[in-house]
């Protein structure tokens, strides 16, 4: 029993790691500017094409890595300052239209780009090795992937927690105009934690994609609202709460795409039932359900609406 | 009713829409069937009332909803189930041994159907989701399309929604026309009737948002909490809202199932909804006008004129540099892009075509009334 359902929760942890660096960058933005930012699933998807095309121009591996990190910071920037900055006083739906403008629109120039063909991840030595841990045979990334994560979650919090920066992000997510007025400067704030949220987005996409080897204009999409769910679920705007909903979903999906596998072998079905079909649904099942029970998620905080 | 004085605007739009109805007719008869224009009528149509239908939401009653795509695909699989003729269904449901349904519908109330399985789906989900505030209930309504996107596809629905195949053979647009024995056509409807089915839609959307319970709609958008004061039943007025746009995105569904002639659960992607709510920003949220010229304009330039961009161009010796395969799809992208940031109120605003009217009477007489 335990050696059929192993494999299914490594790869799940693995992923869900991976969602948690994903997700991180959506429950920062919505804290500081209560803006679901659509394209933050494509951010992740573009810095998987940079890596194939810099790595094909033949620049060393070894840098590679580092320069699409910076690469995609600085994308997040400019996505930040060109579709979300002048709609700063607009409604707040307009900010969600532009963020689904800016989805399509980095979709139409990938398309464009690759023709539309999956492009082979290039393979990065050391964390592509395979690895046997506990019998189950995996890469050697699903193993590195929990342990960056929570190096990096780690590093985030004291970052947000210690220093100036970071108190100032707290200020502006808590109260944007009133920070405003102590002399906080918003743009400032607000460009940090794009950058921040996309940078992990691109460690998240080396991981990833390490893992699944080919990437699409459309690969972004599904891993990009999966994180999302996670970190409403953990309570938006929480970061601890994005890591632990991500890694639950992370988990869950796994365990159902091979549950046909795992019930066969406990003897409760007697034949396929084609449950993976809804290993991704299941994700927004849990969404709806936590939604209902507690909107505001694992860790998030109540809020009342005024008059 | 309360009874209402209909001015000239209003007779003017009703005279320039029955215009375009006898334009689409005689144009029909006399061009080939084949020109590009049809094709862009006929999905225009369908892409106009799935539009209006989400405008009815996200532009009147201030529920941002993003689960278009799931309600289009109930639609679309309900009138293909219901519509396949029983002689086909053999081949169609060639892996469940012909399909648990062994009977058809009329179009008709297959395409009724249709809106009444999307709209008690909407019922259902609206149930948990419609408690939930603007960007929340959006990914919630998002997330549910994503379910019944791979419920459709689950090989234990086999019998039902053919699994993961696509649906097909069921009738579509050229079922419309009038053949002559021989087979040949004698009067084109194909594309007519797909303006009609979407014209009546609309306008019983038109008449609902005018209505005592459109403008208890609109003023729950312009504020709930005044909204409530006032005696409006936030609830059952969201609700019926929900399945009364659901019930029409179903029927859009249907059109879209006869428009492309096959149906597969995995195309109805977030992907589609995402592009119905750009036309519904492009042509001006909480505009009808908007929502269909931006549609048959949405449709027009994405198949049709800009078509030459994704194709090498020559003028003179000189090759045009980055045309090819997807230029198309970036240029359209910029443009949405532009509209999205810097004309936010869209081709309309909030205007409709008898307040353009009004504005040009207006005018001619030098701006004596409003």
């Amino acid at each position: 029993m335990w050696n059929t359902v192993f494999p299914y929760l490594l790869s799940g942890i693995s992923v869900g790691g991976q969602y948690a660096l994903i997700a991180i960058g959506y429950t920062m933005v919505y804290g500081i500017l209560r803006l679901i930012n659509f394209a933050h699933g494509d951010v992740f998807m573009v810095a998987g094409i940079i890596m194939v095309y810099m790595a094909a121009s033949g620049v060393p591996l070894w840098l590679c890595i580092p320069l699409v990190l910076i690469l995609t910071a600085v994308i997040g920037f400019v996505i930040e300052r060109v579709a979300y900055k002048p709609l700063r006083t607009a409604p707040r739906m307009s900010a969600m239209i532009s963020a689904i403008g800016v989805s399509y629109t980095l979709q139409n120039l990938v398309l464009y780009v690759t023709g539309g063909l999956n492009q082979i991840y290039p393979t990065i030595p050391w964390i592509s090795d395979s690895v046997t841990i506990l019998g189950a045979t995996t890469k050697m990334v699903t193993v590195v992937t929990p342990i960056l994560t929570l190096i990096l979650v780690v590093a985030l919090v004291q970052l947000i927690n210690h220093t100036k920066i970071g108190m100032a992000m707290r200020a502006v997510s808590r109260d944007f105009e009133t920070s405003q007025l102590m002399g906080i400067k918003i743009n400032r704030v607000i460009s940090t934690t794009f950058v921040i949220g996309t940078f992990l987005a691109g460690v998240a996409s080396v991981l990833y994609f390490t893992n699944y080897t080919t990437v699409i204009q459309t690969s972004g999409a599904m891993p990009g609202l999966k994180a999302f769910v996670a970190a409403v679920f953990g309570g938006i705007g929480s970061i601890p709460g994005a890591v632990v909903g991500a890694f639950i979903i992370g988990i869950a999906e796994n365990i159902i795409k091979g549950l046909d596998i795992i019930l066969f072998k406990a003897g409760v079905i007697s034949g396929p039932m084609g449950l993976a079909t809804f290993s991704d649904a299941f994700t927004f099942a849990l969404l709806i359900i936590i939604l209902a029970v507690k909107p505001t998620g694992l860790f998030g905080e109540k809020i009342t609406d005024k008059v | 009713m309360n009874k209402k004085k209909i001015d000239s605007a209003t007779i003017i739009s009703a005279v320039i829409v029955l215009a375009l109805y006898a334009a689409v007719f005689i144009a029909e008869q006399l061009i080939p069937a084949t020109s590009m224009l049809f094709t862009v009528i006929k999905k225009g149509a369908t892409y106009a009332l799935v539009a209006v239908s989400m405008n009815l939401l996200n532009g009147f009653t201030g529920i941002f909803s993003l689960g278009q795509a799931g309600f289009m695909l109930i639609g679309a699989y309900v009138y293909g189930i219901f519509t396949i003729p029983v002689a086909s269904r053999m081949d169609v449901y060639q892996y469940y041994n012909g399909g648990l349904v062994q009977f058809t519908l009329p179009v008709f109330a297959a395409m009724l159907l249709a809106g009444l399985a999307a709209a008690f789906f909407a019922f259902l989900i609206g149930l948990p989701v419609l408690r939930l505030k603007s960007d929340y209930l959006a990914i919630a309504t998002l997330g549910f399309a994503e379910i019944i996107r791979a419920l459709f596809q689950w090989d234990k629905l086999g019998p039902v929604t053919n699994g993961s195949n696509m649906l097909r053979l069921f009738p579509s647009f050229n079922d419309f026309n009038i053949k002559n024995a021989d087979g040949t056509v004698a009067v084109y409807f194909s594309t007519l009737v797909p303006m009609l089915i979407a014209g009546v839609c609309i306008g019983v959307i038109i008449l609902l948002i005018n209505s005592t319970f459109g403008r208890a709609l609109r003023a729950m958008k312009d504020d709930e909490i005044a909204a409530e004061a006032m005696g409006i039943r936030l609830a059952s007025h969201k609700r019926l809202a929900f399945c009364i746009s659901s019930f029409f995105a179903g029927v859009g569904g249907a059109m879209l199932a006869m428009y492309q002639t096959t149906v597969q659960a995995k195309s109805f992607t977030t992907a589609m909804t995402y592009e119905i709510l750009l036309i519904v920003v492009i042509g001006g949220i909480g505009s009808v006008t908007g929502s269909c010229l931006s549609s048959f304009l949405f449709v027009a330039a994405s198949e049709w004129w800009l078509r030459f961009l994704d194709q090498k161009q020559m003028i003179g010796d000189f090759e045009v540099p980055l045309l090819r395969n997807g230029f198309r799809l970036v240029v359209f992208s910029i443009i949405i892009m532009i509209v999205v940031l810097f004309f936010r109120q869209g081709i309309m605003g909030t205007k409709e075509l008898p307040d353009l009217i009004r504005g040009l009477q207006g005018k001619n007489k030098g701006g004596a009334d409003k």
